[in-house]
């Protein structure tokens, strides 16, 4: 998928004057937020095991060479094959290849952000492949032809309207709207005959377990499972940091990972995925492909300040409990991840010149890293970047502030430098604006303050300092 | 965090950082603060040479020019023994959480911010932490809500202290506000250069405010009460934003009036 991070502002402005799509993204907050809160707060330990989880995650990302290499290991003896591809073109060159060597005429994917990033099913589809999501969410985005709003519920800014323009081909306008049942149904109905005739299926990864070779996905809805049981050939794509060593980590890990998207205790389907079927078994796929994608990681994995973000889970927690999201929502990050872990990632993946907003848009105000299960310290990370595109990046062309940025700041630091001049700027800020205020505020004020009062009224410098009035008050105690 | 546990010796003498924006915008916010201190028996110190913690020009990504600031903030206050107290969550989250990645590559200047960092507390966190919740007994008869400042609440860890604190004065009706703990979006230079973003997450505060139904919002850092008294202003609002330290101050002083009366 082509970054398209330069349109942040004006995506997230036709955001936030959208009624419906607003409505929509309410409720990110009162369905998985608030059901996050309360799986946490029935769950004795679960400060424990969200440290549990980031000692799992950190210490895997430390050893992540060792830990590759044990998985790829393992998943050959279980008689799968491994990739490693360096970019989404190589991973994509690779699922197409083997597509069209085992003369694969459908293709059934299930969700799989990886795929995302490698824009796959349109890949097949261009080759001459049918290629059709599973996933409801991403089914409907498939059909709308829009890529994921949100990374665990891809559609969720659609209305129920339309989805049933998506699903029934004789829904017309005045129509009474169907309910999710039947709109399920529909998709049901549709997508039983393309599970039949594929031989073919890409699937996501949850997490990889080095010491076992297996894949597990986690999903409500069964099409996830049946995508790896099906289809003669079983494709399975991951980012490179989605594994961890033991089945025992997977046990924590999917606890945090499922409270944290949905606040379920544990999700309709776990499956887990040990390879090709067997010559002794009945079921499964004849071959099992394993697609281990960098696509700019190993730049996160180099690159001490922003490693952490290699922790992720994918969860979306923090896209559920950032008030930004909430506003903008997930098309204005212009890459596979919104939010605020795509307001560090796409940054670092797709390029800081182009994504300085990304980082930029935020309050940072730390619900991303409260609601995080693997407490990813986001708006740290939020920091370093507005950092290194104010004046910290030695890419030149990566230090995106304007002239008139570095002089405001650097007016700053001098006011900031002496008490005197600190009164003096203050002093002499009043003086200009005081002319413009009735009462103590400005309706309106010059730049750079003009951002401000467009909505807000804004306060005018105190006629005293508090140093003068205490200085006042001590000399008034003494005599 | 600050080391000292609740039974540790109250504090007799503390000083005062106003913060820049309470030093020369609300400047009342300063003087309440000194009227709870004074009010609690500890003598008040306010360094004359005090401006700002360098935290605005942090949060654009301008470190070179904060990183003087934030020094001469460390080199004046380590002239002073014993806590450090200030009536922001913001300022004391600057100092005690970021100033560990602003000065990363300076081992000695690290360990100074932290040494300096350990005696600054919030204001409500000084009181809660030393004085315990009950200690300020004042009296105001309003209605009032209380907003949950993101820095206060989610850096330094101040939940339901400013609440209890809030609970203890006489006549005071509070009324938990709806989505106390989501943001008002401030966010010091984003609301200035993301003034849409900034007003869309404003103006869900704002209907929260104004369903609570209270005459007063009460909350403990001076950006989110201008940016949410700016935005109520704005829309015609009668509601005031009221800073926890003015609160609280008035209602000492109240007290202390019909005490005599």
């Amino acid at each position: 998928m082509k970054p398209l991070t330069t349109d942040f502002r004006s995506k997230a402005a036709e955001t936030m004057v959208d009624e419906q799509v607003l409505q929509s993204l309410e409720h990110v907050y009162t369905g998985f937020f608030k059901g996050r809160l309360e799986a946490a707060g029935d769950t004795d330990n679960w400060e424990e095991l969200r440290d549990k989880g980031k000692a799992i995650k950190d210490h895997t990302i430390a050893h992540l060479d060792y830990y590759l290499e044990q998985l790829a290991d393992n998943v050959e003896k279980n008689g799968g094959s491994v990739f490693f591809a360096a970019d989404s073109a190589e991973a994509r060159k690779y699922v197409l290849d083997l597509a069209h060597a085992r003369k694969i005429k459908t293709v059934i994917k299930s969700k799989s952000m990886v795929s995302e990033e490698m824009a796959l099913a349109q890949a097949l589809i261009d080759d001459g492949i049918e290629a059709v999501e599973t996933d409801l969410g991403e089914y409907i985005i498939q059909l709308s032809g829009e890529t994921p709003y949100h990374l665990i519920a891809p559609a969720v800014h659609k209305s129920r309207k339309e989805v049933a323009e998506l699903l029934d081909d004789n829904y017309v306008e005045g129509d009474p709207v169907p309910d999710a049942t039947e709109l399920t149904m529909m998709a049901r109905e549709k997508l039983r005959g393309v599970f039949e005739r594929a031989d073919m299926s890409v699937t996501g990864v949850n997490f990889a377990v080095a010491e076992s070779g297996s894949i597990t996905l986690v999903t409500n809805e069964g099409n996830g499972r049946m995508s790896t049981t099906v289809p003669r050939v079983h494709v399975a794509v991951m980012g490179m940091e989605k594994i961890i060593p033991s089945i025992q980590d997977l046990s924590t890990m999917l606890r945090i990972l499922i409270r944290s998207a949905t606040g379920q205790r544990i999700s309709s389907y776990v499956t887990m995925v040990n390879g090709p079927r067997k010559s002794d078994e009945e079921e499964g796929p004849e071959e099992f492909h394993l697609v281990i994608m960098d696509n700019g990681r190993q730049k996160l994995l180099a690159d001490e300040q922003m490693r952490e973000s290699l922790n992720c889970i994918r969860c979306g927690a923090c896209l559920n409990a950032c008030p930004v999201y909430r506003k903008v929502g997930g098309h204005a990050y212009g890459w596979v991840y919104p939010g605020p872990i795509g307001a560090i990632v796409t940054p670092v993946l797709t390029g800081l010149k182009d994504a300085g907003n990304l980082p930029a848009a935020s309050s940072l105000c730390g619900a991303c890293h409260d609601a995080c299960p693997v407490k990813i310290n986001i708006p740290r990370m939020l920091l370093e970047l507005r950092y290194r595109t104010a004046e910290g990046s030695t890419d030149k062309a990566e230090r995106t502030s304007s002239v008139r940025e570095r002089t405001v700041w650097k007016a700053w630091r001098i006011g900031m430098m002496g008490r005197k001049r600190f009164d003096i700027g203050a002093r002499l800020s009043r003086l200009f604006l005081r002319p413009l205020a009735r009462k103590g505020w400005l309706k309106k004020a010059p730049p750079p303050i003009s951002g401000w009062t467009s909505t807000r009224d804004f306060p005018l410098v105190s006629s005293s300092s508090l140093k003068a009035r205490l200085s006042k008050r001590s000399k008034k105690a003494k005599s | 965090m600050p080391e000292n546990t609740p039974d540790s010796p109250r504090p007799e003498h503390v000083t005062l950082f106003a913060s820049c924006m309470v030093d020369q915008l609300a400047p009342a916010v300063g003087e309440s603060t000194v009227d709870i201190l004074e009010y609690l028996g500890i003598t008040v110190d306010f360094l004359d040479d005090q401006t700002c913690c360098g935290q605005p020009a942090f949060n654009s990504g301008f470190r070179s020019e904060t990183l003087p600031v934030a020094t001469r903030f460390i080199e004046l206050f380590e002239q002073v023994e014993g806590p450090i107290v200030v009536p922001s969550g913001s300022c004391a989250a600057m100092v005690r959480n970021f100033y560990g990645d602003l000065f990363r590559s300076d081992e000695n200047m690290t360990n100074r911010a932290e040494r300096v960092g350990e005696r600054l507390y919030e204001l409500s966190e000084f009181i809660s932490r030393f004085f315990g919740t009950d200690a300020i007994k004042g009296t105001l008869a309003d209605t009032a809500t209380y907003h949950k400042c993101c820095h206060l609440l989610r850096e330094i860890g101040v939940d339901e202290e400013p609440l209890e604190i809030l609970s203890n004065v006489d006549g005071l009706q509070m009324t938990p506000l709806d989505r106390a703990d989501v943001c008002c979006g401030f966010g010091g230079a984003f609301s200035v250069k993301m003034p849409d973003i900034s007003s869309a997450i404003l103006d869900e505060k704002l209907d929260n405010i104004e369903a609570n139904g209270s005459n007063m919002v009460i909350a403990a850092d001076t950006g989110c009460v201008y940016q949410m008294q700016g935005g109520l202003r704005r829309r015609g609002s009668s509601v005031q934003v009221v800073h926890i330290a003015e609160v609280l101050a008035k209602s000492i002083s109240n007290s202390s009036v019909l005490g005599k009366s």
